[in-house]
């Protein structure tokens, strides 16, 4: 039942919060449902003749990734060499300015790449997902979709899903590359450290572990921004104001679900 | 009065007490109709009547509250996926305001159905889309975009779509809203005209008296969730029916009922949705 003015103030509290939380649960479930649907779509489709399409989910890498190297090559590096100079500038206190690789390596490898490339993502395509479903539903095209017989999930959403699932690690990996690169021609001007021993270095410090471990999070990452872009996307009412909302919501909880997921496996990771 | 059909003829659609609810509001109260092969059927009412949402029912896209529903033999209740999407096939749809891909070309947006649902080679679907486009007089136009064309155009191109797959009944939600009259009859000619040479079965949802009277084998008029009256043309003109001659006079109604009511009814959205999955 609605809230009316003639409830108290703290049971209009608490049925906001009621409310609240419910549609939160709603969307956790809705977005739960699209992950499994387009998992079906992707294994079992071609069961009852709804397969993923391969051109797609190409076409969805394109926008997702390729089209992303230039920005996150430039974020990565510049992000890397800041963390070069703050750490730099931290050790010289203790004269131990030469140690800066282990912890740059760390921090980038392990955090700040799979952050940067999921922050960039969610801003550039969890936002264009959000925007993209949200119209096409006010247009009715979702509707058109499903009386064709087409399934909207695995039309709409396991391409970016699948495109998503297999770009942001590649962004990574190459945010890692570009990031720990600049930030050693930075410490070779600044310490005389050569490229080559601050390469053995980072291969010294660095395990399997260290690099499976950003790029464990980048997929976690992948799924946030996938299914936040869809979930806001499909809850579109309105007409163009309701798609800019969904999409500045959709930005918001991505970049947010990010920052908590890194934090919280951090501290997982670590007990 | 109510025309119940005779039994020799088939019927395409079969619907028995069709009750369906947003939310709280009740929006079809037991809704009993059918609809023949071949024929055209219209669906008229005011803003509000439920002439929205039966269409909805009738393209399967929305859940009932209870009743039954036979599209084309097969009760959607008892339909596996698999079935339900083969019958999804035989469906075609012209959306109000055309809903066309907008990222697509006219001639991708008229393949699309061809390319989900056959192993047609590339070629041959962009000649039957060709050729679709030219029944709707749009031949020449595969290469624009949606955002290229006029608001007749686009809802030429959604018919093209459609009829792309042959589909054994279309729908048509308001096919003459927001067009000029000149336009506006042209579509109820190419209505008419796939009806003559694809031999469908075609129901349109509209509230314009003349674009009904026009293309109309039998008329169903829906009031506020019930069904006031199937007949044809001669016997909805001819209706003594207090309610059927104030939309066919255009008399203004007493609108005396709950505003929260008459926006649900006018808009046929569910207000209260906010987390609907696709």
């Amino acid at each position: 039942m609605p809230p009316t003015d003639t409830q108290n103030p703290v049971s209009r509290f608490l049925d906001k919060i009621g409310r609240t939380t419910i549609a939160g649960i709603e969307e956790v479930g809705n977005g739960g449902v699209m992950v499994a649907e387009s998992l079906y779509s992707l294994f079992l489709g071609y069961r009852i003749k709804q397969p993923v399409r391969l051109n797609a989910v190409i076409q969805q890498m394109m926008d997702i990734g390729i089209t992303a190297i230039p920005i996150i090559a430039l974020l990565g590096g510049s992000i890397s060499v800041t963390l070069a100079i703050q750490g730099i500038y931290t050790l010289r206190i203790f004269g131990a300015e030469s140690h800066v690789t282990a912890g740059l390596a760390f921090i980038v490898v392990r955090e700040f790449a799979p952050m940067i490339t999921g922050i960039l993502v969610a801003g550039r395509s969890g936002s264009a997902l959000a925007a993209r479903i949200g119209t096409m539903k006010i247009n009715q095209e979702i509707d058109a979709l499903k009386v064709m017989g087409v399934s909207p999930v695995r039309f709409l959403v396991a391409p970016p899903l699948i495109a998503m699932l297999i770009m942001v690690p590649c962004l990574t990996m190459m945010s890692n590359v570009v990031g720990l690169y600049l930030a050693g021609v930075y410490i070779n001007v600044e310490l005389g450290i050569s490229l080559a021993a601050y390469l053995d270095q980072i291969i010294d410090i660095l395990t399997v572990d260290d690099v499976l471990h950003g790029l464990g999070k980048s997929v976690i990452y992948a799924i946030e921004i996938a299914v936040i872009g869809v979930v806001n996307g499909a809850s579109v009412v309105g007409g163009a104001e309701g798609v800019g909302k969904a999409t500045t919501r959709s930005v918001v909880q991505s970049i947010s679900a990010i920052i908590v997921t890194a934090m919280v496996v951090v501290i997982l990771s670590t007990l | 009065m109510a025309d119940n059909g005779n039994q020799s003829v088939d019927k395409v659609i079969e619907i028995e007490n069709l009750v369906t609810h947003y939310g709280e509001r009740k929006i079809l109260n037991g809704v009993t109709m059918d609809v023949r092969d071949g024929e055209i059927m219209v669906i008229m009412g005011g803003s509000g009547s439920g002439k929205s949402t039966l269409l909805r029912h009738l393209m399967a896209l929305e859940t009932k509250t209870s009743g039954t529903m036979r599209i084309l033999g097969q009760d959607i209740d008892q339909l596996s996926t698999l079935e339900f999407l083969e019958l999804r096939k035989k469906l075609g749809v012209a959306f109000q305001g055309g809903a066309l891909f907008s990222s697509l070309t006219v001639g991708e947006n008229v393949m699309l159905p061809l390319y989900e649902h056959t192993d047609l080679e590339w070629s041959t679907m962009e000649i039957m889309a060709r050729m679709k486009l030219q029944v709707v007089e749009l031949g020449g136009f595969e290469d624009l975009t949606p955002a290229e064309l006029s608001g007749g155009m686009i809802k030429r191109t959604a018919f093209a779509r459609a009829v792309v797959m042959d589909p054994k009944i279309l729908f048509c939600d308001e096919p003459s809203a927001g067009l000029d009259p000149a336009v506006a009859s042209s579509l109820d000619d190419l209505i008419l005209n796939l009806r003559k040479a694809m031999g469908m079965t075609i129901i349109v949802v509209t509230h314009e008296l003349e674009s009904a009277f026009k293309i109309a084998d039998r008329i169903t008029v829906l009031d506020r969730g019930d069904i006031l009256m199937i007949g044809t043309v001669d016997e909805v003109r001819k209706s003594k029916n207090e309610r059927i001659y104030n939309l066919l006079n255009r008399v203004p109604e007493d609108d005396t009922m709950d505003p929260d009511e008459y926006l649900a009814r006018l808009t046929g959205e569910k207000i209260e949705v906010e987390n609907q999955p696709l």
